[in-house]
């Protein structure tokens, strides 16, 4: 898009300018670094694997990677926001629990359940934001304590509502066809089944990019991440734009707490543990700056689905999977470092 | 000898051409105080900024001047006194109901977020947008457009909106951040040490940028620490001390020499040449120094009348 918009601007050429060919403006962008280690992760395991490149295998590597890139779109938003969420791994398990539980224990309709969970995992995302405003304390302490609470209740309460570790089956219950349909079902492309969270990514990361890109709230994230300060003195609602995105995060948590419900029929109540990590480790390789301010949405979908490759990959290569945290760490830190020289050599090419 | 403080009511009468025909000021403050727990920022401060006019807050570090804008930016609230804008008085709860009221601050450290382009920066708070309801979109191309133009009119050659603000020079972005402004219908514009970090060239553009504004019927409060910088410009000053107000002077009632010696305390410039000396301080700073202390004598120290 920037592309086609340089070359139709009329304004007069500035000899102190030096045009920059496309490459260049394509190395500037943040995921940059990230599609280059996609390719050649993708290269490397299609040359070891022969069933790495089968419709079957590529789709299962998808569905692998929406698993996280869901959370990793909300993630992605957050971190360019300069926040961090450590409780999107446990506040997943406690949004199916809560759909689960709740249908369950009043016999209802699933669907109230799913409901109630949302106004849950949004009410989650909003606490965070309200307390991290509030106390101006650093979000990785506030959503410790709050990963540290959820996965406390997400083990009581289902031990005393249900009396085990493990939500009751709602299988049969009034409803759970249909939500089954909405949430985990799979759509057969040319004899290959997909499963349905692959194309709610898809959606996702295309909305977070319009918003972050070309939207006011877009602008006000950058800016809120980039320089809360200087936001707040030009009149950026830096408060709300926080809780709205922990609140996104919040979001994209009930889509994949209610996949992972509805993908079975029960849910583990100490699952999550450890999975924040990998949507913030998918943000990061896809671009997203520590600190804040720069990033992409695109960037954690290409973060995300590096981890699905290797993921999957180290299967299909037929290797212990031992190996994968190994190497999940070892992508993680070659992906940071292409993004920093990507991104030095970009700006002293201005 | 005894340069003449401004008497509010008077002005207005004193005025050649008055631009506004209204009995109000833009903008005034009436012993206008602010603390911090118990550390007193600000006592009894009264000024008045009308359209078309620049109004000088000087003092050195620590005087107050801050404290001074952030209450009429909106960061903070004032204690005591009163804050009236076109004869209304008002406390601002945010920077937002400053803003809203038509006054827009250029900070010292800028307000702009160095990774974002020129346009999203020029347009932040504030965007356009075009479409209904929750598909409303920015409008880019125009928005690129306009900050490209506003930039060009004030004489600013940009290279490129696309870049990151912070790759701009200290002078560029300060005459970005005043086009802002000025494009966002400021009535006054609050300038926060637009030329402590500058070098003398630089300086000297956004200098005309004050004067630009000025011209084109805002009410400019102007705040530095340097009176050369000041004197030329102004129509008023402020002179701060340790929190109080120590002068309120009109341009005609004042000359640089007498700023100076008010900024700087005949006495303490005494004291600094001795100790110049003591220390067998550069022979010729401690000269222009003791020539400072004379020349300060000479001009005097207005006497102080209640504004």
């Amino acid at each position: 898009m920037t592309i086609t918009q340089t070359i139709t601007k009329p304004a007069a050429p500035d000899e102190r300018v030096v045009k920059r060919n496309p490459l260049q403006k394509l190395l500037g962008r943040p995921e940059v670094g990230a599609l280059v280690g996609a390719i050649v992760l993708f290269v490397f395991f299609a040359s070891i694997s022969q069933t790495f490149t089968q419709p079957n295998a590529l789709a299962t590597i998808l569905y692998g990677s929406s698993t996280i890139g869901i959370m990793a779109v909300g993630v992605s938003l957050l971190m360019i926001g300069g926040e961090f969420d450590l409780s999107t791994g446990v506040a997943v398990i406690s949004s199916a629990l809560t759909a689960s539980m709740f249908s369950w224990y009043f016999s209802m309709n699933v669907w109230v359940g799913v409901a109630l969970a949302l106004v849950v995992s949004v009410g989650i995302g909003y606490i965070n934001g309200w307390i991290l405003m509030k106390t101006k304390l650093p979000s990785f302490i506030v959503t410790l304590a709050t990963f540290l609470m959820l996965t406390g209740l997400n083990l009581g309460l289902t031990r005393m509502i249900g009396g085990g570790v493990s939500s009751p089956s709602i299988s049969t219950m009034d409803g759970y066809a249909s939500a089954q349909a909405v949430f985990s079902s799979s759509v057969n492309i040319g004899g290959v089944d997909v499963k349905n969270t692959v194309f709610i990514w898809i959606a996702l990361v295309a909305v977070a990019s319009w918003v972050l890109l070309r939207t006011k709230v877009g602008n006000w994230i950058f800016a809120v991440g980039g320089d809360a300060n200087a936001a707040r003195a030009v009149g950026v609602p830096v408060k709300a734009t926080k809780i709205g995105l922990f609140m996104a995060v919040g979001f994209c948590g009930w889509i994949l707490g209610m996949h992972n419900l509805f993908a079975f029929d029960a849910v583990q109540s100490g699952q999550g543990v450890g999975n924040e990590f990998l949507y913030i480790i998918a943000a990061v390789i896809g671009g997203c700056l520590l600190t804040g301010g720069y990033g992409s949405a695109v960037g954690g979908a290409i973060g995300a689905f590096i981890f699905g490759m290797a993921n999957k990959g180290i299967v299909y290569a037929e290797w212990n999977p031992d190996w994968f945290k190994f190497f999940l760490g070892l992508m993680l830190l070659l992906a940071t470092i292409v993004n920093l020289i990507v991104k030095r050599r970009a700006d002293s090419s201005k | 000898m005894n340069a003449k403080q401004i008497d509010q009511q008077q002005l207005l009468k004193d005025e050649k051409d008055p631009l506004t025909h209204t009995p109000v000021h833009l903008l005034s403050l009436e012993n206008v105080g602010k603390h911090y727990g118990n550390i007193v920022a600000l006592t009894d401060v009264t000024m008045a900024v009308d359209n078309g006019r620049v109004t000088c807050v000087l003092g050195d570090n620590g005087a107050g001047k801050s404290t001074l804008i952030k209450i009429i930016a909106g960061l903070h609230q004032h204690d005591e006194g009163v804050l009236h804008i076109m004869g209304e008085e008002r406390k601002f709860g945010s920077p937002r109901d400053a803003l809203d009221a038509g006054i827009a601050t250029v900070y010292q450290d800028l307000a702009v977020v160095p990774l974002m382009p020129i346009w999203r920066n020029f347009f932040l708070g504030s965007e356009l947008t075009s479409g209904f309801g929750p598909f409303k979109s920015m409008d880019v191309q125009k928005m690129k457009d306009i900050t490209k133009k506003e930039l060009a009119d004030m004489g600013i050659d940009l290279r490129d909106v696309e870049q990151p603000i912070g790759q701009l020079s200290g002078g560029e972005r300060q005459c970005v951040a005043i086009a802002r402004a000025v494009y966002f219908g400021a009535k006054v514009l609050i300038l926060d040490e637009p030329t402590a970090a500058l070098g003398v060239k630089q300086s000297g553009v956004v200098l005309r940028y004050i004067l630009q504004a000025r011209d084109r019927g805002l009410g400019v409060i102007f705040i530095t620490h340097n009176p050369h910088h000041a004197f030329p410009v102004g129509d008023r000053f402020l002179l701060l001390k340790r929190g109080k107000s120590i002068g309120y002077y009109d341009k005609k009632d004042i000359t640089l020499d007498e700023l100076t010696a008010q900024m700087a305390g005949g006495a303490e410039l005494a004291e600094l040449a001795h100790e110049l000396e003591q220390l067998g301080g550069h022979g010729d700073i401690v000269k222009e120094v003791q020539a400072e202390v004379a020349e300060a004598a000479s001009a005097g120290t207005p006497t102080q009348l209640r504004a």
